[in-house]
Parts: C-alpha cells; sequence; structure tokens
C-alpha cells in the first residue's frame, strides 16, 4: 500500500484532555498513524481526545470509516470524542455520513478544551 | 452583468484555495434520499424520504468485512479497475440480485434501487445512496430500512506491485430482526455475495484468483437505543407490499372503471 501522505502531532490540553493534530490526508493509509497518535494520546488520565482538523486537505470515505473505528475505541475506554477546525466541507461530510451524532463538533481549540475539561 | 473588482478576485482565489481537493466526489447534504428516475422493473418503496444511515445509526454487532483480490496477472492500473467496476456495477452481481444502476451512473448524490432476497427467500426492495467517488474508490451508503446500516467501500490499489481489488463493508444489522437474520444464515449469504462479486470482476480482466476475507468484529454490543429502526425494515414492507398487491390492483381496476 502507498504511504499514508499524513502526519499527527499529540500534545496535552488540561489534565483530562490530549489534542492530536491532523496534518495532511485521512484515507485508509492513515490507520496506523491515527491508531499510535491515539495511544499517545490516550496515556495517563486521559478522558478525551480532541482532534484538530485546522490542517486536514484530503479526506476520502475510507478515512471516514477511520474515525468510525477510532470512535467506537475511545467509547469502549470511556473516553470521549471532540474536534475543532473542521471547514464547511467536511462539517457537511460529518453530516452526510451522520458522524455528527457521536462526536462532538467545537468552533475552536478554546471551545473544545473547556467541554472536553468540563466534562 | 457586472465586472470583476480585483476583490472579488482576491476572494474567489481565496475560495479556491480553500476548496478542498475532494470536494467533487462527496455527495452533498440532503436530509432525505430522492430517487430520480425508476428504472423499469425497479420498486421505490423503501427509499424515497429515507435518511442515509451510517455505523452509528444500526442495532447489531459492527463488522468490518474486507474482500479482496489480487490482479497480478492483468496489465490494468487501479483507475481502470474502479472505471470498469463503476460502468458494470451490476453486471459483478452474482444472480438472483438485481442493482437499478441510477442513470446518471456512479457519481456522488445519486441513488440506486436494488432488488434481492433474505433468508428464508423474503423479496426485498431497498437502494443504495453513492456517498463517495473518485478515481481509485467510491462509496455506497444503506437508507433507513435496508438490512445494515453503514457503507461499503469497492477500491483498487497497488500492492506489492500488483494491482489489488478490494470491497470493503463497515455496518450493523439496521434492526433486530436483521440481526437475528445475519447471525441465522445472512453473513455467509452476504460474504458469498461479495466473494462472488469479486470473482466476476476479477474474470472480467481474465484472472482467477481466490478471493480473501477479513472478518473483524469491531463492536460487539448492540445498540439498543435503535431497536425501533425496526418500524423502517424494508424486508417487512417489502412483504407488505406483494401481500397488498392484489388489493391495489383492484383498486386501480374500480378507479378506471
Amino acid at each position: 500500500m502507498p504511504e499514508a501522505q499524513v502526519k499527527m502531532n499529540v500534545r496535552g490540553a488540561g489534565e483530562k484532555a490530549s489534542i492530536i493534530d491532523v496534518q495532511g490526508e485521512l484515507t485508509a493509509f492513515a490507520e496506523g498513524v491515527l491508531m499510535d497518535a491515539y495511544n499517545q494520546a490516550s496515556d495517563g488520565q486521559v478522558r478525551a481526545i480532541i482532534l484538530n482538523f485546522e490542517d486536514l486537505e484530503y479526506m476520502n470515505s475510507s478515512g471516514i470509516g477511520l474515525l468510525v473505528t477510532l470512535l467506537i475505541r475511545i467509547n469502549r475506554e470511556k473516553q470521549q470524542l471532540l474536534t475543532y477546525g473542521l471547514s464547511d466541507h467536511y462539517r457537511s461530510i460529518f453530516q452526510i455520513t451522520r458522524l455528527d451524532d457521536a462526536i462532538a463538533i467545537h468552533d475552536s481549540e478554546e471551545e473544545a478544551v473547556r467541554a472536553a475539561n468540563s466534562a | 452583468m457586472t465586472e470583476q473588482t480585483p476583490q472579488d478576485e482576491t476572494r474567489e482565489e481565496e475560495k479556491q484555495r480553500r476548496e478542498p481537493r475532494d470536494a467533487a466526489y462527496w455527495a452533498h447534504y440532503a436530509e432525505t434520499l430522492k430517487v430520480t428516475g425508476v428504472a423499469e422493473g425497479a420498486t421505490n418503496i423503501n427509499v424515497e424520504g429515507r435518511r442515509a444511515v451510517g455505523p452509528l445509526q444500526g442495532f447489531g454487532k459492527l463488522w468490518q468485512k474486507t474482500y479482496r483480490v489480487s490482479l497480478e496477472d492483468a496489465e490494468v492500473t487501479p483507475v481502470e479497475v474502479i472505471k470498469t467496476w463503476k460502468e458494470n456495477y451490476k453486471d459483478f452481481w452474482p444472480e438472483g440480485n438485481l442493482f437499478y444502476a441510477p442513470l446518471a451512473g456512479i457519481t456522488p448524490g445519486e441513488v440506486a434501487l436494488i432488488s434481492g432476497s433474505l433468508p428464508g427467500g423474503v423479496k426485498l426492495s431497498t437502494g443504495v445512496m453513492v456517498l463517495y467517488a473518485d478515481d481509485e474508490s467510491f462509496s455506497l451508503m444503506t437508507p433507513e430500512g435496508h438490512p445494515f446500516s453503514g457503507w461499503i467501500t469497492f477500491s483498487s490499489f497497488e500492492e506489492e506491485g500488483a494491482t489489488v481489488a478490494q470491497a470493503q463493508v463497515l455496518m450493523r444489522a439496521n434492526d433486530p430482526l436483521y440481526e437475528l437474520g445475519l447471525r441465522m444464515g445472512g453473513h455467509k449469504m452476504e460474504d458469498e455475495m461479495w466473494r462472488k462479486t469479486l470473482e466476476n470482476l476479477a474474470a472480467h480482466f481474465g484472472v482467477h484468483e481466490p478471493v480473501e476475507t477479513n472478518l473483524l468484529c469491531v463492536d460487539p454490543r448492540l445498540q439498543w437505543s435503535h431497536y425501533r429502526n425496526i418500524w423502517h425494515n424494508a424486508g417487512i414492507r417489502s412483504a407488505l407490499y406483494s401481500i397488498t398487491a392484489p388489493l391495489r390492483w383492484r383498486r386501480n381496476r374500480v378507479r378506471q372503471d
């Protein structure tokens, strides 16, 4: 399979949350990178994972499938999944695929971090 | 006609810069599905006005099923495979299931009708929406009432120098009845259907390789909060539609007289 055209940076956001900055393309080839980032992000007492999509450049339906499996994994760990930085286009894709039923979408990092740490 | 100012041009350039590369590949959001043109023989009783549903809205266990075949012996690129698959989608399906392709073909947002059968020989009228389509993959998403809630992604890519064709289903049974049906032979029927589809696709390119199957239960829990999905069950509604056919015929005769 081709190499993943994506980078993910993990950083803390308060005691209970971690942010994963997604930069590049979210496709089937990003699975390993995304799961590694999640493992790194969920160390310790983290109760919420925040995905930052400000630098998301491309996503196909396999990428959306990855988010579904990530969400299931997060729910199993009794954690919460939040996002911010989605453009109108990607918000619309969350609506079509009905991911917005289960993943909280926020307008800014501040708002997402506040929601994650108050839960 | 209005002339464009430099500011307008800058705004347009900015918009184009921000327009993601995948924008043309995705269906646009619509609250409910709309079927444009019903092909002869197709029945549009379980699709029009229904919502598309993903793996999160279903009832049963969440499965990721992957079926793939290597097209190593064929001189064919992933783009050619997907082009062929889109153009001949219905011809690769095994006998007994009918896919009424949308007039515009496999393009984002289009809705296709399906006539199939469930375990026990129950006839089923349902459909799918084209969720995503690019040169190397396309995905179909199911409506409420379909046996499963989720999507199927058909893709082709190069692996170790060979072109591979793959179908990957991410699904939950839509309601408790379908979950029972899947456990009592439905999964086997479905696996056989996609294996046969890939065999037919490979045969089109002169390849007769075995289809690899990988079945992964991503979430074994049942989503009891979605048990009411049974209200839209297309199997039940299709059966009722068939049973009441004589009544509709009689009513139409009365109207004509």
